[in-house]
């Protein structure tokens, strides 16, 4: 068999590993009365998990709780209407990453509907796209509304590095990169939900690296295992992550070894502190205010930050029924909402929950069906 | 939005981008978030346009070669 890593990709979604993986999982948990819970803190995991059934599988020895990996999912409502207020000034090109277009504010407006009355709102894949719309349109504020953990906030800092470098002016920038250790440590800390191990992100951690967790892994007492999301690497992460909570092994351990090591990115880690400082409070949506989990933009770049042009305005948090603040925190699962699947759909979404790609709802709805 | 795919480097293109194909899909890449020099042949994994890490090819054959110790009959 010749070993090339087309191979390894490849072989990453083998049925019969699969299901050899399973028995094993299942044969080391044959001697446990109870299920261990154990929660996927990234959103991607939630939908790899459903995707290929493994959820099921590996019932009932292990029940899953979805953590709240999902940056659009994360977004405060107030942040969502200063997107909204930005975006619906005429003589701004706002950009953003294609998850945030559909998400709906309390009164149902979203960037899409937006955009469908005439305002210039653009979807990138890339935020450099931001300083090439910037430069091809001087006459424009172009406003990138920026968004994701830390595996996303390396390349806004590049952005906004090269918008210095190139003297771009007419660029701002709206910093929601949050931070992932600070979340877990307020979720595990003022949450309440059991659980006793954590499958932890794969590729935050291949930017901030896995030591990045060791402080609240032993200060919550836990085993965290550092996952990729193919099926096989996720039942890899399962299998040690069970063995380590068997024997009451603590601290962060990597099962994929490919993306991450326990330093990360240091370049991009350098880049990172560079332009950005460690907000001491930062709202989250569910979560409420959770302290040192954002980042906002140095003051020697305060020129490209928008946060220094917008004022965030007053929202009061109405959920309109929607759980997904409860769901993102591993309390309740999307079949425990009385919308799910009947007015919420991918389709006709109430909440963020339903409407990004690693937002749990959107999972069950995918891979379980509307009733499930 | 933490999705994230390997891609294999085809050319260096600038001081901060690359050419990248995985799957007869090729597209410009940004390799500036990468603090070692990269040269054509090798495996990036890229996120929202960005490389943000060197695949470690090295330990991703050990890991296949330890399914390969696993299940030997499988794999023959």
């Amino acid at each position: 068999m010749n070993f090339s890593l087309k191979n390894i990709l490849n072989l990453t979604k083998d049925p019969h590993l699969v299901k050899k993986l399973i028995n094993q999982i299942k044969g080391i948990l044959s001697g446990v009365e109870r299920s261990l819970k154990i929660m996927e803190f990234c959103g991607g995991h939630t939908h790899s998990l459903l995707k290929f059934g493994l959820d099921e599988a590996l019932k009932p020895e292990i029940e899953f709780l979805h953590g709240p990996g999902c940056p659009v999912c994360v977004l405060s409502l107030e942040r969502l209407n200063l997107a909204l207020k930005i975006a619906d000034e005429k003589e701004v090109i706002f950009t953003t990453y294609g998850d945030l277009m559909r998400v709906p504010n309390s009164e149902g407006i979203s960037l899409l509907s937006l955009r469908a009355k005439g305002r210039d709102i653009r979807m990138i894949s890339n935020a450099m796209e931001s300083l090439n719309i910037a430069k091809e349109n001087p006459e424009k504020l172009v406003i990138f509304f920026a968004i994701g953990f830390e595996t996303t906030t390396p390349q806004t800092a590049f952005l906004i590095e090269r918008a210095r470098a190139e003297k771009i002016n007419n660029l701002k920038v709206i910093s929601n990169h949050m931070l992932t250790p600070a979340v877990l440590d307020f979720l595990l800390s003022k949450n309440g939900v059991y659980m006793d191990g954590i499958i932890g992100p794969g590729h935050v951690s291949a930017v901030i690296g896995a030591r990045a967790y060791e402080e609240v892994a032993h200060k919550f007492n836990l085993p965290m295992v550092i996952s990729g999301f193919e099926p096989i690497d996720i039942l890899l992460a399962v299998k040690l992550l069970v063995e380590k909570i068997l024997k009451k092994e603590r601290g962060v351990f990597i099962a994929y070894e490919r993306a991450v090591t326990y330093q990360g990115n240091l370049k991009a880690k350098e880049l990172i502190n560079k332009v950005f400082k460690v907000r001491e409070s930062f709202s989250w949506r569910g979560l409420g205010e959770v302290p040192f989990s954002g980042f906002s933009i140095k003051e020697e770049y305060e020129n490209w930050d928008g946060e220094k042009f917008f004022e965030i305005p007053k929202t009061e948090e109405y959920s309109r029924g929607c759980l997904c603040g409860i769901i993102l925190q591993g309390k309740a699962k999307p079949k425990d909402c009385k919308l799910f699947g009947k007015i919420c759909t991918p389709g006709t979404p109430i909440g963020p929950c339903m409407v990004s790609s690693e937002g749990a709802c959107l999972a069950y709805f995918k891979y379980k069906g509307p009733l499930s | 939005m933490c999705l994230a795919y390997p891609y294999q480097i085809v050319e260096i293109t600038g001081p901060f981008t690359a050419k990248a194909t995985v799957e007869g899909v090729t597209k410009e890449i940004y390799i500036s978030l990468i603090g070692e020099p990269l040269k054509p042949g090798d495996w990036v994994l890229v996120h929202v346009g960005f490389a943000i890490q060197k695949i470690d090819e090295k330990s991703a054959l050990e890991t296949l070669k330890s399914y390969h110790e696993f299940f030997p009959e499988e794999h023959p």
